[in-house]
């Protein structure tokens, strides 16, 4: 039997998707109205879940009390209310696609101390969502 | 292989408590949950169940005999209960959504005849659930 558990948080942010890599014609094609240079936002959904043991002594794979204040310090105060694209640094690089953010919470949450991760979900509307797992990142890490 | 999923949904009242830890420690780790009084949620429980469907009758296996089981065994059991004084199968854990989760997987998995139990995912609220799966990972 597996057993995991997941949490979902909620954050509002702006980006534009938009790269240095192409030029601004072919930047339009790519990501139409997404590369719009003032930027636009979404409700984004933050879905987290960890696995590990039950501690028999509290019935918990992680404690709420422990797991929310760390999404909450390495990714909702970040990028709640932010524009993403300047004022986090990773996406001054890379393109703040919903691929990209999924990715770097991933990173940014993987540390958690009491219980593995095991997949970030981001809906970015309640149309789209974009999920990453452990395994695959892994892979990921050993191409990078 | 296709998967089926059926929802029910069902209301019961919990509170967290370990005898094993002081007064101080309860609140300090259970925080509000630790209310002797109690408090309520409206679970809300996925069941999906694998396999193929039969040739004869297209289907996996017959919805209405998992709404009986999930009634018998689900229902019966938890909805408008105690989750701490009136499931025997929760005696001496602490009713979390985990463990509620793992008693109803095994309570469901010995019932299921056509097809497999996949997995039961059990949401406390729409921002906490608590997925089940068969598998080698964590044991519960």
């Amino acid at each position: 039997m597996k057993i995991s558990l997941s949490r979902r948080y909620h954050f509002a942010a702006s980006h534009r998707l938009h790269t240095a890599k192409l030029s601004e014609e072919e930047n339009k094609r790519v990501y139409g109205k997404c590369s719009n240079p003032y930027g636009h936002g979404h409700n984004y959904v933050l879905e987290v879940t960890v696995t590990g043991p039950v501690d028999p002594e509290t019935g918990m794979i992680a404690n709420l009390g422990n797991l929310d204040p760390f999404v909450r310090r390495e990714v909702i105060e970040p990028f709640d209310q932010r524009f993403l694209n300047e004022e986090v640094a990773e996406f001054r690089e890379e393109v703040a696609t919903t691929e990209n953010v999924c990715r770097e919470i991933f990173r940014r949450l993987k540390g958690f101390p009491l219980a593995r991760l095991e997949r970030v979900r981001v809906e970015e509307t309640s149309k789209n969502s974009f999920e990453i797992e452990a395994d695959v990142n892994a892979l990921d890490e050993v191409r990078a | 292989m296709i998967r089926i999923t059926r929802k029910i949904e069902f209301s019961a009242a919990h509170f967290y408590h370990n005898p094993n830890f002081s007064a101080e420690e309860n609140r300090r780790v259970f925080g509000k949950c630790n209310n002797p009084h109690g408090h309520g949620h409206n679970y809300v429980l996925e069941v999906t169940i694998a396999g193929e469907p039969d040739p004869t009758t297209g289907m996996v296996l017959d919805l209405k005999e998992l709404k009986d089981i999930l009634q018998a065994e689900v229902m019966e059991r938890m909805d408008h209960r105690h989750l701490n004084y009136e499931v025997p199968e929760l005696a001496g854990q602490i009713p979390t959504c985990e463990n509620i989760a793992a008693v109803i997987w095994k309570l469901l998995e010995p019932k299921i005849k056509s097809g497999k139990l996949d997995r039961v995912r059990l949401y406390e609220c729409p921002e906490l659930f608590v997925d089940v799966s068969a598998g080698n990972g964590t044991r519960a």
